[in-house]
């Protein structure tokens, strides 16, 4: 079992703001990521699948079939995009890297899943870089071969 | 436990090829990897070991032998060098990255005198690297 990630980039721009607090607290918790007219971010995603290598390729998946659902179910849909209003599960929920992280493996896992079954594919990881100093990631626990942490 | 990440570079050509696949299958397969003329790639190698940290020296091994066993084992064997053609482990495999950090591991794990090998990462460019951790 390997594991191969891949990055990619993405700018988009969001307001983290929960309409349960109250304005004040909203300020709080937030800062100035509450500001009410948003910001923005280059956000960097890594994606790592992980699986046997099929022995005819060398390969554990096609890096031009990645390429293309990342294209079409992640960054079509998030780039140049405002999260709160452009993407349907942030109208509820606050867009919050580690959020986006999550609806990111759950938009990926399905369709990659499905494209690598022959192989025993599986989405090991989400990692956004949301600045060049913070960054979250979802690790599904799903894949073997991953040997404690680091 | 502590993990001890040590780096190295290396640049090598290579491409993708399956000499049961006929040329249509080879260049669907591979795209444009399957030129066989090869291409070239500089190459990041990161090795990860783990261990205690020995309470006299305050280290879990001499990243100066971890240095010259990537030097001996992969660098001398893989840089500059036409992967297919020249290392031996890719006579009859293809030189992936995938491929390539399994076979950094199987090199590198029976020579580790101190810790144990955890983790070898290969970046073939900034955008693209395996990790395998031995299982």
């Amino acid at each position: 079992m390997v594991h191969l990630t891949r990055r990619y980039r993405f700018s988009a721009g969001h307001r983290l703001h929960n309409d349960a607090l109250s304005a004040e607290e909203n300020r709080r918790v937030y800062g100035k990521c509450n500001n009410p007219a948003g910001h923005g971010h280059n956000y960097l995603l890594e994606v790592t699948v992980a699986g046997a290598i099929d022995p005819a390729t060398g390969m554990v998946f096609d890096l031009v079939a990645l390429d293309g659902i990342v294209a079409e179910r992640v960054l079509e849909k998030l780039d140049h995009k405002n999260l709160n209003l452009d993407m349907e599960n942030f109208r509820t929920q606050v867009p919050t890297t580690e959020n986006l992280c999550l609806e990111i493996y759950n938009l990926l896992r399905a369709p990659l899943e499905e494209a690598g079954a022959e192989r025993g594919l599986c989405l090991d990881r989400v990692r956004l870089e949301e600045t060049s100093l913070n960054s979250f990631e979802y690790v599904s626990g799903h894949a073997g071969g991953r040997k404690g942490k680091g | 436990m502590i993990y001890v990440t040590r780096r190295a570079e290396f640049s090598a050509s290579h491409y993708y090829h399956n000499p049961q696949f006929t040329p249509e299958e080879n260049r669907r397969v591979f795209g444009k990897c399957s030129n066989p003329l090869g291409h070239g790639h500089n190459y990041t190698v990161e090795v990860t070991v783990s261990g205690e940290i020995n309470p006299t020296t305050g280290m879990v091994l001499d990243l100066k032998d971890l240095k010259m066993l990537l030097e001996q084992e992969v660098i001398r064997l893989m840089d500059h060098k036409f992967l297919n053609k020249e290392v031996p482990a890719f006579a009859d495999k293809n030189p992936t990255t995938e491929n390539i950090a399994v076979e950094i591991w199987n090199l590198l794990a029976p020579k580790l005198a101190h810790g144990e090998l955890h983790r070898i990462r290969v970046y073939e460019t900034a955008d693209l690297f395996v990790d395998y951790y031995g299982e």
